[in-house]
């Protein structure tokens, strides 16, 4: 298992992740498409740590996933509120700062 | 090598997935089918315990998580693929807006998506990389002990971050007192 295959493979969840990002509406996908973004995160800091024998490495990713649910927290709860003021979860629908 | 072009296989496809399928159940669950692909590249390289916290973590909690906030908002429109448009408090909606896939300029985004991948692997591939060294030294105890020493500070302010989410989570969602909803 190389180096380049396996930055390879991150770089392409990332890249999907940015396609997630650029094309979905729905607020709840685009939290989807945000997590593949971490995972790609994730995945680069567990080989770099792998890679130079660094135990850093892995504590980086424990503190993203632990990120990763706080933003899946924030964002559930902003869904929620647009949800029940705007009845839609349209993320281009939501222009109004106060609701 | 199998193992590892069998993972790979797995997060490509779930992600994949995961920004095309229309239905936002099935986009959730193709999540949790890259984030099992991912544990197991994690246990390719030898983090034991990255692998199950993520299992454990995103798996176990940000995944159902995800799947409760599809399924509180399954009646929104913008949601579900519908074809009549309920008008909304803020008026009618375009039908163009419907469908959880619904999307807008997938040709520039998939270009903009394959430019971020080449540019990264371009830049990244012809790199003089040393070799994966073949025996770890990064063990459990050894994380354990770094996250209290060198990592103090940030392990002290996650627990701090974790108040704060949690605390305006309930806030924000909670419901307002003197509000139909």
């Amino acid at each position: 298992m190389s180096v380049q295959l396996v930055l390879a493979l991150s770089n392409a969840l990332f890249a999907v992740g940015v396609y997630g990002l650029l094309t979905r509406r729905n607020a709840v996908a685009l939290l989807l498409a945000v997590e593949l973004l971490l995972n790609a995160a994730a995945l680069n800091f567990v080989l770099f740590g792998r890679l130079f024998n660094q135990v850093d490495g892995q504590a980086a990713t424990l503190f993203i996933i632990a990120l990763a649910a706080c933003e899946a927290v924030a964002g559930l709860a902003i869904v929620i509120n647009l949800f029940r003021t705007a009845q839609t979860v349209d993320a281009d629908a939501a222009s109004l700062l106060k609701g | 090598m199998a193992a590892f072009v069998l993972f790979a296989l797995v997060i490509l496809t779930g992600a994949v997935w995961v920004v095309t399928l229309r239905n936002l159940f099935r986009a959730a669950l193709s999540l949790g089918l890259v984030l099992f692909g991912v544990a197991g590249v994690f246990l390719l390289l030898e983090a034991e315990f990255l692998a199950f916290a993520q299992i454990l973590v995103y798996v176990g909690a940000i995944l159902t998580l995800l799947v409760f906030a599809i399924m509180l908002t399954a009646r929104a429109p913008g949601a579900q693929p519908a074809a009549t448009s309920p008008p909304t408090k803020y008026g009618p909606i375009s039908p163009g807006t419907f469908g959880g896939g619904a999307s807008r300029q997938q040709g520039p985004a998939a270009l903009a998506a394959a430019a971020v991948f080449v540019l990264l692997t371009w830049a990244t591939w012809r790199l003089p990389w040393p070799a994966m060294p073949a025996d770890h030294t990064a063990t459990l105890p050894a994380l354990g002990q770094r996250l209290v020493t060198a990592w103090v500070l940030p392990f002290e302010v996650i627990s701090l971050v974790f108040v704060a989410v949690i605390t305006g989570a309930v806030a924000i969602a909670a419901p307002r007192r003197g509000r139909q909803n």
